[in-house]
């Protein structure tokens, strides 16, 4: 009787008793999901264009991450680093279509995995090269993101306090959402990504060049890590553990479906809040700790009803 | 009704009288490892003409509207395009100089609707360039909206406004493969390449598909080549017929010319050789 008492009705006595500390959970949960959000985004963007899942995308988020950093570190202006790590991120787009996605066109979608896999590790060792090992300290100040925070008086209830890095981060990836649905659903370029996701035979036919879709799609999903390397490292410091974080970005894109761009957005949202949440009030049963499993968990009963995710494209073919 | 092919502004198309040669497949031969696929094969293309390439299966038919759009290159062997002589071309550059195509076994973006499966044969004709795009404003939102004309013109042409917004996966087949032709029409090609055009049609649908091949060819003036099993079909469409066997050229000339040769006979009901 215990058990169903702290399982069922102990949590919403808290929660009811406290509700400054509920809304500062959620928005901690909120803020998280928007960076797995930002994370997931790059992962769709690339599986939209060429059915892969991209292995590398972590390593991505760091690589930009760390360029950014490496170069201020040299002396470079803040808004110049900015400006070069996204030509960094053009020029890796281009030698990935290149030397692995051009050779490889037509192989099996296993292939194309294990070929970003073999490129995670390779940007693993460039970076350790180039940038060194330990943890860099974001530059966020320097680009000029918001650093302060803000109290909102509950009257008698208490306080919530909100980081306005943490509101940035939130627009930032609320434009970018907006703005690649846009592209993809409207433009002519958005429309030829899909299509070389759908056929890459049918998509030669009408004229679209696989090499210059795959060099547009990569770069695109270098812009989106770039800004997530941003958002993550201004929270904790820029470091190859944070290519551990985006694997967090697997279940939200079985929550929010591997082809759909709101579905990254709400599948962050969702695995956010659910696993601070869930930590928080629900967490002690077990002797806490379940933040790290809860969101596979959450995954893995929605896959149970929609194995197409959220918002994930479900195509019904006549065979 | 051909509203939406203006003579004047069909793009880079070569200008050639009607009954001049705008394709000639010259000697070629292509081979996978040690098989031969085509051997030896020389052919024209007229402007203005319904071309057929007949065969029994494996004849290397595919294979030759393959190197004729550039997905396969022939180890020998020149094709020459509007006067022009190439070894090999690739298949987005034979897009971008008109030539457009159907598959056999109907390639269409499956998760898109028709009307987008359309519009992405319009993307060379747009050129306003990425950042345009990206901001989905100004000159690239008109140029969508000029095309989406286009496009929608083409749909009441082929009479498929009832399907605009449907994801092609679910259409049955017949249908796919007129949105398949519709994708090739809206890239206003010279040359329109259809690998059997009327594949698992009932009786209605290919007299249907004829009708549009006719209207395209002789309203529009695009030369077309189709590889079709319909004996029927072939000898009511097309001006000069080429017969293939093995990956090698057995007939080639008018319809009632080629149903006569004994080679073709033949071939069609299986002689010992």
């Amino acid at each position: 009787m215990d058990m169903l008492y702290n399982i069922l009705i102990d949590p919403f006595a808290q929660m009811a008793g406290a509700p400054d500390f509920l809304i500062q959970v959620i928005w901690e949960g909120f803020v998280a999901g928007v960076l797995y959000a930002l994370i997931a985004l790059g992962f769709v963007l690339i599986y939209k264009a060429s059915g892969v899942f991209n292995f590398a995308q972590g390593i991505m988020v760091v690589f930009a991450g760390l360029s950014l950093v490496g170069l201020h570190e040299k002396g470079v202006p803040a808004w110049l680093a900015l400006i070069l790590a996204i030509g960094i991120m053009a020029i890796l787009a281009v030698c990935i279509e290149k030397f692995v996605m051009r050779p490889l066109v037509g192989q099996p979608d296993i292939i194309l995995l294990m070929a970003t896999i073999g490129m995670t590790y390779f940007l693993i060792g460039l970076g350790e090269v180039i940038f060194g090992g330990e943890p860099k300290q974001m530059i966020t100040s320097e680009l000029g993101l918001p650093t302060g925070s803000t109290a909102f008086e509950m009257g008698e209830r208490g306080l919530v306090i909100l980081q306005h890095i943490d509101i940035a981060a939130a627009v930032i990836a609320l434009l970018m959402v907006g703005g690649l649905a846009v592209f993809f659903n409207r433009t002519r370029i958005g429309r030829a990504l899909r299509a070389v996701a759908d056929d890459h035979t049918a998509a030669l036919s009408v004229g679209i060049s696989l090499n210059q879709i795959w060099a547009i799609v990569w770069f695109a999903a270098g812009i989106v890590a770039l800004a997530t390397g941003i958002m993550w490292g201004a929270r904790s410091d820029v470091s190859f553990a944070l290519e551990i974080v985006a694997l967090k970005a697997l279940p939200v894109l079985i929550l929010g479906g591997f082809t759909s761009i709101p579905g990254a957005i709400i599948g962050g949202l969702i695995i956010g809040i659910g696993e601070k949440v869930g930590e928080i009030y629900w967490g002690g049963l077990v002797g806490g700790g379940i933040e790290s499993w809860l969101a596979y968990v959450i995954a893995l009963i929605f896959l149970l009803f929609r194995p197409q995710g959220l918002f994930g494209e479900k195509i019904i073919e006549r065979i | 009704m051909n509203a939406f092919v203006d003579p004047a502004g069909m793009a880079g198309h070569s200008g050639l009288a009607k009954g001049e040669v705008l394709l000639r497949v010259d000697n070629v031969s292509l081979s996978f490892g040690g098989v031969k696929a085509i051997t030896n094969i020389s052919f024209d293309i007229l402007k203005g003409e319904v071309r057929a390439i007949i065969g029994p299966n494996g004849a290397g038919k595919t294979s030759m509207l393959n190197v004729i759009n550039g997905f396969y290159h022939p180890q020998e062997g020149t094709i020459t395009w509007r006067g022009q002589v190439r070894r090999k071309m690739k298949p987005y550059e034979a897009a971008s100089q008109g030539i457009a195509r159907t598959f056999q076994n109907v390639a269409l973006f499956k998760g898109m609707t028709t009307l987008d499966n359309i519009m992405t044969g319009r993307g060379l004709k747009m050129t306003k360039n990425f950042f345009w795009q990206c901001l989905h404003w100004g000159p690239a939102l008109n140029e969508e909206i000029e095309h989406r004309r286009k496009v929608e013109e083409i749909i009441d042409f082929l009479e498929i406004q009832a399907i605009r917004k449907t994801p092609v996966g679910r259409l049955p087949y017949g249908l796919q493969k007129r949105v398949e032709l519709a994708r090739a029409l809206a890239m206003e090609p010279e040359l329109l390449l259809l690998d059997e055009p009327m594949a698992g049609m009932n009786l209605e649908e290919k007299e249907d598909m004829s009708r549009f091949i006719l209207d395209v060819n002789q309203q529009f003036g695009t030369t077309i080549a189709l590889i079709e099993h319909d004996m029927g079909v072939v000898m009511d469409l097309s001006d000069r017929v080429v017969v293939l066997d093995y990956g090698r050229k057995i007939a080639d000339g008018p319809p009632e010319e080629v149903q006569s040769n004994q080679d073709v006979i033949d071939a069609y009901l299986g002689v010992p050789h």
